[in-house]
């Protein structure tokens, strides 16, 4: 699939194999769920085409345009609210979807019965959507949407209404339904990518800045949000024999990934390394080969149990014990002095 | 007066208290003085005279028929007007309200020029042998005429409260529009729908001057229990009052039912506009 949304910024291009779950991230307003909504039908890009094993979702490039209603779309959407139908029971709820394709009333109601078994609400089946908390709703709607047997399940950040007790339950069940299906899911949790995903995109500015199986992803992140993603700083640069260069002419040494191209000097990179690696020093230290900046502390804040102080665009952890003999207060000179050893340079 | 209900600060001034006690009681005390001269020894045999019961017959057969009408014509235009987008909806939205606020002898006047025998349809019509005016057919049209925007008013407001999230959920989940319209939208602005149909009723009930103008007061034919009370007026005042009365207690009923329904589900719109427009005529 491949879409615009000129009023939006939004330029995006995508491939999905069967039975494989894609997680969307990046910032608000990056355009997931305008990808969403493209993909389900509910909006209308300017230019771009779509197909499912060979069919068409739309096809509005060249001459004769192609749009196929979202009812004929078998791409049901998850939101982040459930959605459930007020005025219908639970099940009569997960049996919309079958209903509605026009299987018979007593099938349907078997097959909701299935799906709402398997999302372990069962019992529910007789209620209202008022009746049933934030996490059981989320769940029949998972139900509601399984039960639609749609070619591709579309989940719009659908653990982000939840409280911290029902979120485990729903990603548990999620991980179990998605399992060989296939799935775009947006989400803001780390954690959701590494449990459902098999692949991750960002999004930023209506754009794929960096895409790849989860692990990689994370691992070896490529932009700013990925590194904010799994905690590391990154520092985007050109590669050299030693590390990167940055655009200011920093040097930065790292090791090399046996990934990166030998010879690959001159070529975009970026130098990754997690901030519990970053030693903070009021006085610029020499030694063993390793990198020290000379920065000026914008932040403290706690961050588990140690104080990450944020400096020039990067993040240290530090003991409150070492923080307090430091005498860290923000506008403060110090610098960041990171092992060699501890940067992992590789392109970007 | 009242004093202010522990544990809110609500910053009504004292004296806007007064001016509500005369606004309420502007309302109320005509009701009073009317129902004051009802001659109550009498009040079953006259409301229950041959001709007021025709009346009222006609009345609530005539209004039936106007609710019916307004809910085949008024829920497409209020889904229109609330779900779709298009050039001049603006200006289809304020025509359609327009008997809102048109006099209702100039909507009679209006319905002459299209269904009468000189009329726009009525010349095509009257060649087929259809003559609408002066009918019951006409008090139906004109009852409408006037009582659409009642009821595409409370439901576009419902339909706008309610929003389109369930609908586009529906849709992905495979229904057509039409099964969406029917299993979706219209049971979730059921409430909105149930006030604006009873708000639509009232007012063909107390239908009035476009009745009189474009399908005139024929006994048992098109004169309407508005029409007859109007009549009675003239030459017995008693049963005049006395009919004011059923339509009061009915409009009061009708007021209530609603304002209940509103109160249970919080979702229909209220139109009150309609209760001051009734007397316009």
């Amino acid at each position: 699939m491949q879409a615009t949304v000129d009023a939006r910024g939004f330029d995006v291009g995508l491939d999905l194999a069967p039975g494989e779950t894609v997680a969307i991230m990046g910032p608000n307003g990056a355009g997931k769920s305008t990808l969403l909504s493209v993909i389900a039908g509910l909006l209308r890009p300017d230019s771009g085409k779509a197909e499912i094993d060979g069919k068409v979702l739309f096809n509005l490039d060249g001459g004769a345009s192609v749009w196929t209603a979202p009812h004929h779309r078998g791409t049901a959407l998850l939101a982040q609210e459930p959605l459930l139908f007020p005025h219908l029971s639970a099940l009569e709820n997960v049996a919309f979807g079958p209903r509605s394709s026009g299987t018979a009333k007593k099938t349907a109601r078997e097959s909701a019965r299935k799906w709402l078994a398997a999302v372990d609400a069962g019992e529910l089946e007789a209620r209202r959507p008022a009746e049933l908390s934030g996490g059981q709703a989320q769940r029949v709607a998972v139900a509601r949407a399984l039960a639609a047997n749609p070619e591709v399940l579309l989940l719009d950040e659908p653990m982000a209404a939840l409280d911290i007790h029902a979120a485990p339950l729903l990603r548990r069940l999620l991980k179990k339904v998605l399992a060989g299906r296939r799935a775009i899911i947006i989400t803001h949790d780390v954690l959701d990518a590494l449990m459902l995903a098999d692949r991750v995109i960002v999004l930023e500015g209506g754009r794929i800045t960096e895409e790849g199986p989860t692990r990689q992803v994370l691992q070896r992140p490529r932009s700013r949000f990925a590194a904010g993603l799994s905690g590391l700083n990154l520092i985007p640069g050109t590669l050299t024999a030693a590390g990167i260069r940055t655009a200011e002419g920093l040097e930065v040494a790292g090791h090399q990934d046996e990934e990166a191209a030998p010879g690959g000097a001159g070529r975009p990179g970026v130098a990754a390394f997690p901030p519990s690696a970053v030693s903070v020093f009021l006085s610029d230290a020499h030694g063993s080969p390793r990198n020290s900046f000379r920065v000026t502390v914008t932040d403290l804040e706690q961050h588990g149990d140690q104080i990450r102080v944020r400096a020039g665009g990067m993040s240290a952890d530090v003991t409150p014990a070492a923080s307090a003999d430091l005498g860290l207060v923000p506008g403060m000179n110090v610098y960041f002095v990171i092992k060699a050893a501890a940067v992992a340079v590789y392109p970007a | 007066m009242e004093q202010p209900r522990a544990g809110g600060y609500h910053g009504i001034p004292r004296w806007i208290y007064a001016l509500a006690a005369a606004g309420a009681l502007f309302v109320l005390l005509p009701l009073a003085a009317m129902a004051a001269r009802v001659n109550w020894p009498q009040f079953i045999p006259l409301v229950t005279s041959e001709s007021s019961l025709t009346a009222l017959g006609l009345s609530l057969r005539t209004s039936a028929a106007s609710t019916a009408l307004c809910i085949v014509f008024g829920v497409p235009l209020a889904l229109v007007l609330a779900r779709s987008r298009f050039r001049g909806q603006q200006l289809l939205r304020a025509f359609v309200l327009l008997p809102l606020v048109l006099p209702p002898v100039v909507g009679g006047i209006a319905l002459l020029y299209t269904f009468g025998r000189q009329g726009l349809l009525g010349r095509s019509l009257e060649a087929a042998g259809i003559q609408i005016a002066f009918s019951t057919t006409a008090v139906v049209l004109a009852q409408t005429f006037v009582a659409l925007p009642f009821l595409v008013v409370s439901l576009e407001g419902a339909l706008r409260t309610a929003g389109g999230r369930f609908e586009a959920v529906a849709a992905t989940l495979g229904a057509g529009p039409t099964t969406v319209l029917r299993r979706v939208t219209v049971p979730l602005v059921l409430p909105g729908l149930a006030s604006g149909a009873v708000l639509s009723f009232a007012r063909s009930l107390g239908e009035f001057g476009a009745t009189l103008t474009f399908a005139g007061s024929l006994q048992g034919v098109t004169r309407t229990l508005p029409l007859e009370i109007y009549l009675q007026r003239e030459t017995d005042a008693d049963a005049a009052v006395a009919l004011s009365l059923v339509l009061v207690a009915v409009a009061v009923t009708v007021v209530g039912l609603t304002y209940r329904r509103q109160g249970q589900t919080d979702r229909g719109s209220a139109a009150p506009a309609g209760e001051r427009l009734d007397g316009t005529q």
